[in-house]
């Protein structure tokens, strides 16, 4: 009996001293938690303000200018829905999100199809590819305003060095900066110019692709295009799917080229129609005719389009994107 | 799952970033192969993809050293040499000041967007604390907004601070971070051993002495990279100084270029060789930019060995 009674009192008397000292020990880590979270939030407060500041608040603030009457003057005037309304039955801006589709849909895959090629050429070269690299490279860093003076310069209906080009193969060159059905093609054809980034990207991730993969494939008598579309292309989906989704949403905002060459303070002499891209008419809205209610909803409906449009993509990627390591 | 998806693309660009710079420098090693002529057909193929690629530049840089009446006459090699675009431009335009301008928005942008998105990418890399994943999920999901959508209340804050039509607005939100360049300098950070800031702590460093003395000059190649991508956006940015610079004087070069396009080009003078030569100004620097650049990811990469 005393065996049993005295083995938990036993027990009981040197645990305490142990649970106090757990509870020490707990405490003491307590603290350190907090001390940490404290300098952890210390160092991430800046992005936390900028944050509340120039995000959240700017994401709210807009969201209720878009149901506003607002010119930057006089008070913002609440009208509801009404500038949703007027955007659905506004011709221009149909015009501006066809024009913007219109560029989308050939520009992104035709980039996607233009750097794989450059690519999988610059992963033949071997050596001398740092060169090439570099070249293809360099349009890449021209600031998009002299992107679009060159489109103004290069694509100059009468004396332009494109259809110099295509004279001496017997074309007669279109109009591109003049004729509303050849802007975008110039425009696309000029936007190709800079596939530099997506280049890189592809190559990077052809430069992944292990050997033995290739190595297999030419024990099976593979050639280069069997190789090409049964080995290469599945194991770099991920990353064709990667530049595909980041220009498709640089495609749909886009501003700067067409901006500089077909709108401002100048432009007097013809029709810029062709060329008014979403961006461009909302950014005319907010800032040069200063609907800043109708501005917002504008920048909302693109939100809500874009995100719309990369969740259908990443939705189908499931079917056709493989990434390492993924278990089928 | 649309966060894990944006991150992973990301990292994926940061390989693809990474490899340039790996090839620019030569570091690979190749075998030297036989010459069959697939090889010479490929070797052709990139020549001519080179030649457009490089063409425009030969073009515009040509150009600007022609006389007005010949511009457009489409030859490598100007049938007379003249320097005069370059004087008139001078003249017609504060191309210095301008320059000036773009140089104190790119410098400000670049040094205050790489000191706090370090600060902040430390913040979410080293200490652990409740809520991390989620926060740092914000951080990402930012970058999934258009800018259309904060740009108005934007100019409204700049607009009641009464900055606008100062150079402010075109880098002091850099101040607050970066959601890019946080999650770049997060992953270096992670990359770090945790045992060195362990020893550090041992041997009686603070918080502050852990990031600064240790963390940060580890990370070298990361900064320059984000010191270099940061330049470039703010020098080629259009956008903002539309919003907000109105006075000529307060231009940017991409600004000062668009009003020169406005005057000259299709304002019914078609001073093209005044825009031509406002365009070689404006481009050069940035191509500098990427020769010099050029050796500094090298080293990064060569410093860090094979990450990213």
């Amino acid at each position: 009996v005393t065996t049993t009674t005295g083995a938990p009192t036993g027990s009981s008397s040197s645990a305490a001293p142990d649970a106090s000292g757990t509870s020490r020990a707990r405490q003491a880590q307590r603290r350190n938690q907090r001390r940490e979270t404290r300098a952890a939030l210390l160092f991430i407060s800046p992005w936390l303000f900028g944050f509340l500041v120039l995000t959240l608040w700017p994401v709210i603030y807009s969201g209720y200018l878009s149901l506003t009457d607002y010119d930057v003057f006089n008070a913002p005037n609440f009208v509801g829905l009404e500038n949703y309304a007027r955007l659905a039955s506004d011709a221009d801006a149909r015009m501006a999100i066809g024009n913007t589709f219109y560029f989308a849909a050939i520009q992104v895959p035709l980039q996607v199809l233009v750097s794989l090629s450059l690519a999988l050429l610059l992963n033949q070269a071997g050596r001398s590819s740092g060169f090439f690299r570099t070249a293809f490279f360099l349009p890449r860093m021209t600031p998009p305003v002299a992107v679009g003076v060159l489109l103004l310069l290069l694509f100059n209906g009468q004396d332009g060095l494109i259809n110099d080009v295509l004279g001496f193969f017997g074309i007669d060159g279109p109009n591109w900066t003049t004729d509303s059905d050849w802007v975008k093609p110039g425009l696309i054809l000029m936007s190709l110019w800079a596939v530099g980034s997506s280049v890189i990207i592809l190559l990077a991730a052809l430069r992944n692709v292990p050997n033995e993969l290739y190595d297999a494939a030419r024990v099976d008598g593979a050639n280069f295009w069997y190789k090409t579309t049964r080995v290469t292309i599945p194991m770099i989906s991920g990353a064709l799917f990667f530049v595909f989704i980041i220009n498709s949403i640089d495609a749909l905002q886009s501003f700067t080229e067409a901006y500089t060459a077909f709108f401002g303070s100048g432009n007097t002499t013809y029709s810029n129609d062709a060329a008014l891209f979403y961006s461009i008419y909302l950014f005319r809205q907010a800032f040069e005719f200063l609907n800043m209610g109708y501005a917002s909803a504008l920048a909302w409906a693109l939100f809500v389009i874009i995100l719309a449009i990369t969740l259908v993509q990443l939705k189908v990627s499931k079917r056709f994107v493989y990434y390492e390591g993924e278990q089928r | 799952m649309t966060l894990n998806v944006a991150g992973d693309a990301l990292a994926r660009e940061n390989v693809g970033r990474a490899a340039v710079v790996d090839q620019a420098g030569g570091l690979k090693q190749y075998p030297r192969k036989r010459v069959t002529p697939g090889r010479v057909l490929v070797v052709a193929a990139l020549v001519a993809c080179t030649v457009v690629f490089i063409y425009p530049f030969i073009w515009l840089v040509s150009a600007s050293f022609k006389p007005r009446g010949e511009v457009f006459d489409n030859k490598i090699i100007p049938e007379t040499f003249t320097v005069d675009a370059y004087v008139q431009v001078w003249r017609e335009a504060p191309m210095l000041l301008w320059l000036g301008n773009t140089l104190l928005v790119t410098v400000l942008a670049a040094t205050t967007v790489t000191i706090s998105s370090a600060l902040v990418a430390w913040g979410f890399s080293y200490f652990r604390f409740r809520g991390r994943t989620a926060l740092f999920g914000l951080v990402l999901a930012t970058m999934m907004l258009p800018g259309a959508v904060t740009m108005i209340p934007t100019f409204l804050i700049w607009n009641a601070l009464g900055l606008t039509g100062t150079l402010y607005p075109l880098w002091a939100g850099n101040l607050f971070g970066s959601a890019f360049y946080i999650f770049l300098l997060r992953q270096f950070f992670l990359g770090l051993p945790r045992e060195l800031f362990e020893a550090a702590k041992i041997d009686g460093a603070n918080n502050w002495g852990i990031f600064w003395k240790i963390a940060l000059p580890l990370t070298k190649p990361a900064i320059v990279v984000t010191l270099l991508f940061e330049f470039q956006a703010a020098w080629t940015d259009l956008m903002r100084p539309l919003i907000y610079l109105r006075d000529s004087s307060t231009f940017t070069i991409p600004r000062g270029l668009k009003s020169l396009v406005d005057r000259y080009g299709f304002g019914g003078e078609w001073h093209w060789e005044i825009i031509v030569t406002a365009s070689v100004i404006t481009t050069v620097p940035m191509i500098i930019l990427f020769f010099l650049g050029q050796r500094h990811f090298v080293e990064g990469i060569a410093t860090t060995g094979s990450k990213g």
